[in-house]
């Protein structure tokens, strides 16, 4: 090959440019800081930091699925508040089963009837993934109005499923034992259980991530995102791939419905359609597509939630519409769009 | 010289449109056809027919005996078919590496092959570990045309390969398509470029509203201007 060509060297982008590509990955520490402004009191913006976080890092595990989905498929999958109730209460009926574990003063015993409440809900969820996208989702295939309309109908029966298999009541669902309470540590109020939802979504991003970024499957998902129809001139089936982060994506929001159950420590049948609005903001604030713009928006919620209900109670109320006004106008396509253009 | 691809009488509707409108072709085995035509004249839409991505309405789409038509996308790109799309199909968000790996179906890349193409396309392993995006146009189009050569194809479908590059990036790439043919690999290529066109063609094919209207051999057409201005008329002086 000529000179030119493999002599042609990217040069490196202006100083601007690099600031601008990076911005979204500052924005959460920029709230943080300006909470801590805005709040003028350090234990007390500790504690709603880090409620704030435990709320972004559970509303990250529901929505990671549904970016994904969207992002690889074009599917607008409103369905998704279903598998987060379903989630919930086969969580709880785990859960509630298991009174002598999570009663018991053991940390060992009452994380272990959370991870089987967690499983319980995750094969059930994903199960019930591969059934509402053979059954529902594959007829509406490229037709986002029909979508809306045909998922949103398989939320209500869903809804309306809960109530006849658990009843019309809401279920208390207390969380166990060792997980009840909070720290006190300098001021900062620790609640314990939200020390574990936090651990855990860390965990879920990074496993993701790590996922996406190291293995071949994710590397398909990635490129899937980006030209699912180049994937397919690959000689990949992408429907195939499409079912398998559908399945998962349906047993993460089960995963995120046990611990949102517990975080409330109340379940209702329409608990997810209620979520649901939060992970849309999410994934739209996010970049639909982004795993890592859904994690930095779902932690921008979480501590937009926690420091207006502190600051001006009243705004908190419309605050992630807020928000989402806000970046929208600074990033139209989100904070971190996938690839396609 | 054995047929590879045949076409017969193929039609393709997109939406309400009637695309092509009974086309004929035939790919003998191991040699470079261009297929040539003005604007819309059908060319890419042959290609993504025989890619499955539109769906022929009618007529025969067959690749060494075996029926293309009932068959979807990925299938056709297992019986060993590589494409280089248009806008070329690179993944912006994946590295040159990434890029390549996806190409090679069975998860490795042939180490002598991955030289060989470095020696074609030396961009491609400077810039290895980089997001593609980051990548000029001329190299987006190497490294498409370097997914198809990773591994051995039985054909491969190139759509414009000079579209938008400057004239010595178009010298390399021809210099590049002349290796390529060297392997014997057969492969059928859409281009305006009639430099181009003249210098890597064995075949060619004219299309002119959804029709083959002339298929020949390339030096019969590049010798006879006569024959050039009444199938391809002005624009070839354009492109030259």
């Amino acid at each position: 090959m000529t000179d030119q060509t493999s002599d042609a060297s990217i040069p490196s982008p202006p100083l601007a440019d690099r600031l601008k590509a990076q911005a979204p990955y500052w924005t959460v520490p920029g709230l943080a800081v300006l909470g801590l402004v805005l709040i003028a009191d350090a234990s007390t913006w500790g504690t709603l930091t880090l409620a704030g976080l435990a709320m972004g890092m559970l509303i990250f595990i529901m929505a990671s699925g549904l970016t994904l989905v969207f992002g690889l498929m074009d599917v607008l999958n409103f369905g998704h508040g279903a598998f987060i109730s379903i989630g919930a209460f086969v969580g709880a009926t785990v859960l509630l089963a298991l009174t002598g574990w999570t009663g018991a003063d053991s940390l060992a015993l009452n994380l272990g009837a959370v991870l089987l409440a967690i499983v319980a809900a995750m094969l059930a969820t994903g199960g019930l993934g591969w059934f509402f996208e053979r059954v529902i989702i594959k007829p509406v295939y490229g037709a986002h109005l029909k979508q809306i309309l045909v998922t949103m109908g398989g939320l209500i029966v869903a809804e309306e499923l809960i109530h006849l298999f658990w009843g019309p009541n809401q279920i208390p669902l207390p969380r166990p034992e060792m997980l009840k309470g909070s720290w006190v540590a300098g001021g900062v109020i620790v609640e314990k259980y939200r020390v574990l939802a936090v651990v855990l979504g860390a965990a879920i991003f990074i496993g993701l991530r790590w996922s996406l970024v190291h293995t071949r499957l994710g590397l398909l998902i990635r490129a899937g995102v980006e030209n699912g129809e180049m994937v397919e001139a690959l000689g990949y089936r992408v429907r195939r791939l499409f079912v398998l982060v559908f399945v998962a994506g349906s047993a993460l929001a089960g995963l995120g419905g046990v611990m949102w159950g517990l975080y409330d420590e109340i379940i209702t049948a329409q608990m997810g359609l209620n979520i649901l609005v939060l992970v849309f903001i999410v994934v739209i604030i996010g970049g639909l597509g982004s795993v890592e713009g859904c994690f930095i928006g779902a932690l921008l919620v979480g501590l937009m939630a926690n420091y207006t209900g502190f600051l001006a109670p009243k705004v908190a109320l419309g605050s992630n519409i807020l928000l989402m006004v806000v970046i929208l106008m600074w990033r139209p396509r989100g904070l971190l769009p996938a690839g396609k253009g | 010289m054995a047929e590879l691809l045949r076409l017969e009488g193929v039609h393709t509707h997109i939406g309400q449109y009637h695309i092509l409108q009974g086309v004929d072709l035939v790919v003998p085995e191991g040699e470079l056809t261009m297929l040539l035509g003005r604007n819309g004249a059908g060319k890419t839409t042959t290609l993504r027919t025989i890619m499955g991505m539109w769906r022929a309405s009618a007529g025969e789409l067959g690749l060494a005996g075996t029926d293309l038509r009932p068959l979807a996308t990925p299938d056709i790109a297992r019986l060993g078919v590589g494409y280089v799309p248009e806008n070329m199909g690179v993944f912006a968000a994946l590295t040159v590496r990434e890029n390549m790996l996806l190409a090679a179906r069975d998860g490795a890349m042939d180490e002598s092959r991955l030289e060989w193409i470095f020696s074609l396309f030396p961009a491609l392993k400077k810039f290895w570990g980089l997001p593609a995006g980051n990548l000029s146009g001329g190299q987006k189009q190497m490294l498409s045309i370097a997914r198809a050569m990773i591994e051995p194809r039985r054909l491969i479908l190139i759509d414009e390969p000079s579209k938008g590059l400057a004239p010595a990036i178009v010298d390399a790439l021809i210099e590049a398509m002349r290796e390529l043919k060297r392997t014997a690999t057969t492969i059928l290529m859409v281009e305006q470029n009639f430099r181009m066109a003249q210098a890597l063609g064995d075949g060619v094919a004219v299309m002119d509203d959804g029709r083959v209207v002339h298929a020949g051999r390339m030096a019969e057409l590049a010798a006879d201007p006569a024959l050039q201005a009444r199938l391809l008329g002005l624009s070839l002086g354009a492109h030259q």
